[in-house]
């Protein structure tokens, strides 16, 4: 049977065995893939020692039981049979664990060696509670700023730096790989090299606060050519409103709170300290991955964040009907 | 017990005191220095952790702390190893009135050791607030001035108890005697803080 | 000519000792006397007796068990499906915080320090603790601590930032108000209480144990709190500066964990990991100890390879210190250290596999009688190395960067913790039972409360291996639909309401028996060890007389006699100590009386360091009642009527 066979029947004998969209075992990156191998391997290895365990516990209560009431000579002599036994089962053990020692340092090499030269660099910088997203680029004017979301290119290795603007949190993308914590004060990073188009779904997996449980990001892996189309439009500024509805919307955007935290591109809304907006309605969800992108989810968070994401950083300001719809408007053209 | 007893051997010949090991309280005390001693370990450890940060130790544009008071305090706390052994040899061999007249000169010059350490808080050239450097500095010398303070009034309160009957009672000299290993504790403990404060600071600039 | 040191050396005076001329009734009434707690309720308060402590311990954790539990239940109500809002999200963080902190602060290590205190002196053959009073100011900070914690939160004003409260979530800038303060706090209170009790057991152990009795013959369960309370000694203190650290960050501005002052959030982590690697085998090694000698009884032989059990204690003792950085891994530290830590966190599991196997041996060995204790050990095999082989499993760096923080996690500590320290603690109560209380617990009803727990616990557990592969991080209030998670969740709330009424059951047993039990004699198992010579329950003086050993199983070896040294004072508390290694009588050590001082000055602490919360003045003021109530504790009493030779 093969790891991959192994690794297979894994998956198949778990409830749901198929992999979602945040799953551990989707292994649909190479480190992500790494861990699911080195995973079935540490399975089948701590599964045969857990059977010799408890095999020897129920074949020693069984073989000498007694009816409750029988006395019998308390003794101390051990029978010349277990002094080996011990030996034996010692150099099992230590056997086995150095195989699993040995899997997992091979493992952490054939990390190293797939992340070994990137060709696409970005940032992820963590705040309560969202992720600022920046692609670098050689050319000053060719990054790409965006929030709760990353796209990646199938098959190209990615260097990802973290850092964290206030609490120490965690970027966690299972299908893809094990996770960074980001630190303030500090930079750590983390590599991936995807190997499957989809979507993927990311969380934070360390507790950073009140809304830690709804902090998520959106990862979508594509082909060369779709990377390429969606980081060249996310380079472009955002299209100016069309319809009055819409200028509505902009006017009030531009000239009320949002503006001094938010940035759209092209517009005078240039806030540096929540999500960069400039091409929010092209992303899959809203609030880092608390909503569905739709008109009716939009309107909501627009109009009461504090009852979506309760205890977050954006305020709800109290807005009319009217000035929800206009915004929400607005916003949708944003692509 | 249920079962019927067999007497062996009579033991009401044995002391109720003993020195060192076949003390009681000696394994407490011990048990404690290890505790205390365990702390000032990871006290040591953070500060050269917190070291690691800097490119300057002590950083810019902080000046190091003078080492006038905390080397005075140093000699001092040397020097006061010799009427602290002279108490605890008199002790073990019972001379109850050198330790009568023995413990106020220790009690004087823990009095006076806090009086130069007052001034030592003042010579680091920096505060507990301005960064991690100077928080750890503070560390440092509050704990072991923790340990100055609580062994100085352990000190008062033994002088005022050898000054009563108690004074005769075999047990107490062993308290005298376990007084003076803690107070060996306090200075060997100093030696590494006095060098992390005073002068790896001005090895690093 | 005497010197001040003959007459040091006077030869005894002349009052009642025990001995062949005074045995049996007429002795036991005169130790009861000098023995007596004095009456009422400032009796009550003023008690030094082990027994009366290690009681309270044990119901006090007990207590704070089920207040954690309850707070168990209601995350699992929440997490049965996915979007629920029964708890907000704030309420949420504060209930896993509180239900972590008080497992692990105000119920695990206390626990298991309690039935130390208590079986300590019994299994070696003495009167009393070391330290008493000690003992008894431990007790009281450990309630003032809990108290602390526990009250801020139904004030509403409890932490809300993780058992392990990392900076800068729980700083001066992130952590509003006093919560991460309190949290902080409660800390001290319950390091100083555990390292009281520490040193206490230390002394106890090496000073006091039976003539005769060798480290080498000394009960498994003796060695294994031996090994805990150093390693309490030498880990404790770390998550004392830890937090000591973060208060001073919080309250004068020290800059400790601020990156923006050079200060680093990872000293934290080191610090408390450094503690809290450790903290688990100190609530783990306990359980060990209770498995060595319920395996013992129970299969009606010795220990098998007796000196590989306390290599393997010992051996996981020191490992323990070791390992720390396996909490960190996520954290972007040098992979060429996170080798080191692998290596180590896998190693440690041999000591504990050498372990089972002795034990394994024994019951092949031997006769095994199935009864309840013997029942949760089989139990503790069964959960507990399913816990041991998940942790082999994190100590790899590859895997663990997947599964870290996610609910793999919490199955994963949850079958070690459980598995391997509450299973062998419940077998624990149902065997030295008898010994706290003078009655057996129900037979019937201890196996029905077996099956429920062991059988709740693998349906409330298992499942979340799945949800943390399926990608549920730790210190959620809640998870989309769609995920996969929402079977496994609800299997986990199911079992835990099975895991709730199987508590309750057991308490019910507990107290059931308590009332009206069978009555249990000296030695209701026939086992080997000490403590089941003395009477059930024993009375405050132990032993009548002190008993001498000469090998493994004194009580197995014994006759219809038992040899037993003579000679104590009986006017007045008097135990023997004997020397560390070969233990040979040695002096014979006055233990103390009832005081209420302790119980005083753990008041006065409390005052200084809840004072402290609010000001650093406290600190300074606070510290002159706590001086006052010290220095009134160790002033010594004025000698008895007829005292002991002094110094003239």
């Amino acid at each position: 049977m093969t790891l991959r066979g192994a690794a297979w029947a894994l998956l198949a004998i778990l409830p749901g065995g198929c992999a979602g969209a945040q799953n551990a075992l989707g292994g649909e990156g190479a480190e992500g893939s790494n861990f699911v191998q080195l995973f079935t391997v540490f399975m089948i290895v701590c599964a045969v020692m857990y059977v010799l365990i408890t095999a020897g516990l129920l074949i020693a209560l069984w073989r000498r039981r007694q009816p409750l009431t029988v006395e019998d000579r308390r003794h101390h002599e051990t029978s010349s049979a277990i002094r080996p036994a011990l030996i034996g089962w010692t150099a099992l053990v230590v056997a086995g664990l150095t195989a699993l020692t040995v899997a997992s340092f091979f493992t952490d090499r054939s990390n190293a060696a797939n992340s070994a030269s990137p060709k696409l660099s970005l940032t992820v910088t963590a705040n309560q509670w969202w992720w600022d997203v920046e692609y670098q680029s050689a050319d000053a004017s060719r990054t790409v700023h965006t929030a709760n979301e990353i796209h990646l290119p199938v098959g190209v290795p990615a260097q990802v730096t973290l850092k964290s603007n206030d609490v120490i949190h965690s970027l966690w993308i299972p299908n893809l790989a094990g996770k960074q914590d980001l630190i303030p004060g500090r930079v750590t990073d983390i590599q991936f090299v995807p190997r499957k188009t989809g979507n993927y779904r990311g969380q934070c997996a360390e507790f950073c606060g009140i809304q830690h449980t709804l902090m998520a990001l959106d990862v979508t892996v594509e082909s060369k050519a779709d990377f390429q189309r969606w980081y060249e439009a996310q380079l472009k500024p955002a299209p100016p409103p069309a319809t009055p509805q819409q200028l509505a919307g902009y006017r009030y955007f531009a000239t009320r709170e949002c503006s001094s935290c938010h940035n759209i591109g092209g517009t005078p809304a240039s806030g540096q300290i929540a999500p960069d907006l400039t091409h929010f309605a092209s992303r899959r969800s809203i609030a880092a991955g608390t909503l569905p992108m739709t008109r009716a989810n939009l309107a909501r968070w627009v109009a009461d964040p504090q009852a979506v994401k309760k205890g977050n950083n954006m305020p709800t300001i109290g807005m009319t009907d009217a000035e929800v719809d206009s915004v929400v408007s607005y916003l949708e053209t944003l692509k | 017990m249920s079962l019927r007893p067999s007497f062996t051997r009579d033991i009401s010949a044995l002391p109720t005191h003993g020195f060192s090991i076949r003390s009681l309280t000696w394994w407490g005390v011990i048990g404690y220095m290890v505790i205390e001693g365990a702390a000032f370990a990871l006290t040591i450890a953070a500060y050269f952790f917190l070291m690691s940060h800097e490119q300057h130790w002590a950083p810019q544009p902080w000046e190091p702390p003078n080492p006038i008071a905390g080397t005075l305090f140093t000699a001092v706390m040397l020097l006061s190893e010799i009427p602290n052994t002279m108490a605890k040899k008199a002790a073990e061999a019972y001379d109850v009135p050198k330790v009568r007249m023995l413990l106020p000169w220790l009690v004087g010059i823990g009095l006076l050791l806090l009086v130069v350490r007052g001034f030592e808080f003042n010579s680091l050239n920096v505060l507990w607030y301005d960064n991690a450097y100077g928080s750890i500095l503070w560390a440092l010398l509050l704990l072991h001035t923790l340990h100055i303070g609580t062994d100085w009034v352990d000190t008062i309160v033994l002088w005022l108890l050898m000054r009563t009957p108690h004074g005769e009672e075999p047990r107490r000299l062993v308290d005298t005697s376990e007084n003076s290993l803690y107070w060996r504790f306090v200075w060997l403990s100093w030696i590494p803080i006095y060098l992390l404060i005073y002068w790896v600071p001005r090895m690093f600039r | 000519m005497t010197t001040a040191a003959d007459k040091a050396k006077a030869p005894p005076i002349d009052v009642p000792r025990d001995g062949p001329d005074l045995t049996g009734p007429k002795l036991e009434k005169m130790l009861d006397k000098t023995w007596a707690s004095p009456p009422g309720f400032i009796g009550w308060l003023s008690s030094v007796d082990h027994k009366d402590i290690g009681r309270r311990y044990i119901v006090t954790a007990l207590v704070f068990l089920a207040l954690a539990g309850l707070l168990a239940a209601a995350m699992r109500l929440q997490l049965s499906r996915p979007g629920n809002n029964f708890i907000s999200p704030a309420r949420y963080n504060e209930i896993f915080t509180m239900h972590g902190t008080t497992m692990m602060f105000l119920f695990a290590v206390p626990v298991m320090q309690g039935v130390q205190i208590f079986l300590t002196p019994l299994m070696i053959g003495t009167r009393a603790t070391a330290f008493p009073r000690l003992n008894a100011f431990s007790y009281w900070t450990y309630l003032a601590g809990g108290c602390l914690l526990w009250v801020a939160f139904l004030l509403n004003i409890g932490p809300d930032i993780g058992w392990f409260s990392y900076p800068p979530l729980s700083g001066p800038q992130y952590g509003i108000g006093k919560r991460a303060d309190i949290w902080a706090q409660m800390v001290t209170f319950t390091e100083i209480a555990a390292l009281a009790a520490a040193v206490s057991l230390v002394a106890t152990i090496l000073k006091q144990r039976a003539p005769g009795m060798t480290l080498a013959r000394m009960p498994l369960f003796v060695w294994a709190t031996l090994v805990t309370s150093l390693m309490v000694i030498f880990s404790m203190p770390s998550v004392a500066l830890a937090s000591s650290m973060l208060l001073s960050d919080r309250l004068v501005g020290t800059q400790f964990y601020n990156p923006a002052e050079n200060g680093d959030a990872l000293l934290w982590q080191h610090l408390f990991w450094f503690f809290g690697h450790p903290e688990v085998y100190i609530i783990f090694l306990p359980a060990t100890g209770f498995i060595s000698e319920i395996v013992a009884t129970f299969s009606r032989r010795s220990i098998v390879h007796y000196p590989i059990v306390v290599l393997s204690l010992v051996g996981t003792g020191i490992l323990a210190f070791g390992l720390w950085v396996h909490h960190m891994f996520a954290t972007g530290l040098p992979r060429v250290g996170y080798s080191f830590f692998t290596a180590a966190s896998i190693a440690v599991s041999v000591p504990t596999g050498l372990q089972i196997f002795c034990w394994i041996a024994t019951l092949w060995e031997g006769r095994p009688r199935m009864q309840v204790p013997l029942l949760y050990v089989v139990g503790f095999i069964f959960t507990f190395v399913i816990g041991g082989l998940s942790g082999v499993m994190i100590a790899a760096v590859p895997l663990d960067l997947q599964l870290h923080d996610t609910y793999f996690i919490v199955a994963h500590f949850h079958y070690v913790l459980i598995g391997g320290a509450v299973f062998p603690l419940l077998g624990a109560i149902t065997y030295w039972y008898p010994k706290f209380t003078g009655r057996m617990m129900s037979e019937g009803l201890g196996k029905v409360s077996f099956w429920m727990i062991f059988l709740g616990f693998q349906l409330a557990f298992f499942p979340m291996h799945i949800a943390g592969l399926y990608g549920m991080p730790r210190r959620v209030y809640t998870y989309p639909a769609g995920m996969g998670l929402e079977l496994p969740n609800l299997l986990s709330s199911i079992g835990s309401a099975v895991v709730a009424l199987s508590v309750l059951l057991f308490v019910i047993n507990m107290v059931k028996s308590a009332l009206a039990g069978d009555r249990a004699d000296s030695n209701p198992w026939d086992a080997p060890s000490l403590e089941w010579a003395a009477a059930s329950p024993p009375p405050r003086y132990n032993f009548a007389h002190i008993p001498v050993v000469d090998s493994r199983t004194p009580l197995w070896d014994a006759g219809e006699t038992i040899s037993v040294v003579h000679g104590l004072r009986v006017d007045d508390r008097e135990l023997l100590l004997t020397s560390v290694m070969s233990a040979e009588p040695d002096v014979r050590e006055p233990s103390a009386e009832p005081s209420p001082w302790p119980l005083i000055a753990a008041l006065a602490l409390t005052v200084m360091f809840v004072g402290s919360i609010f000001s650093p003045w406290a600190v300074l003021f606070g510290a002159i009642p706590v001086s006052i109530a010290l220095i009134a504790w160790f002033w010594p009493k004025s000698p008895t009527p007829h005292p002991e030779p002094t110094i003239a």
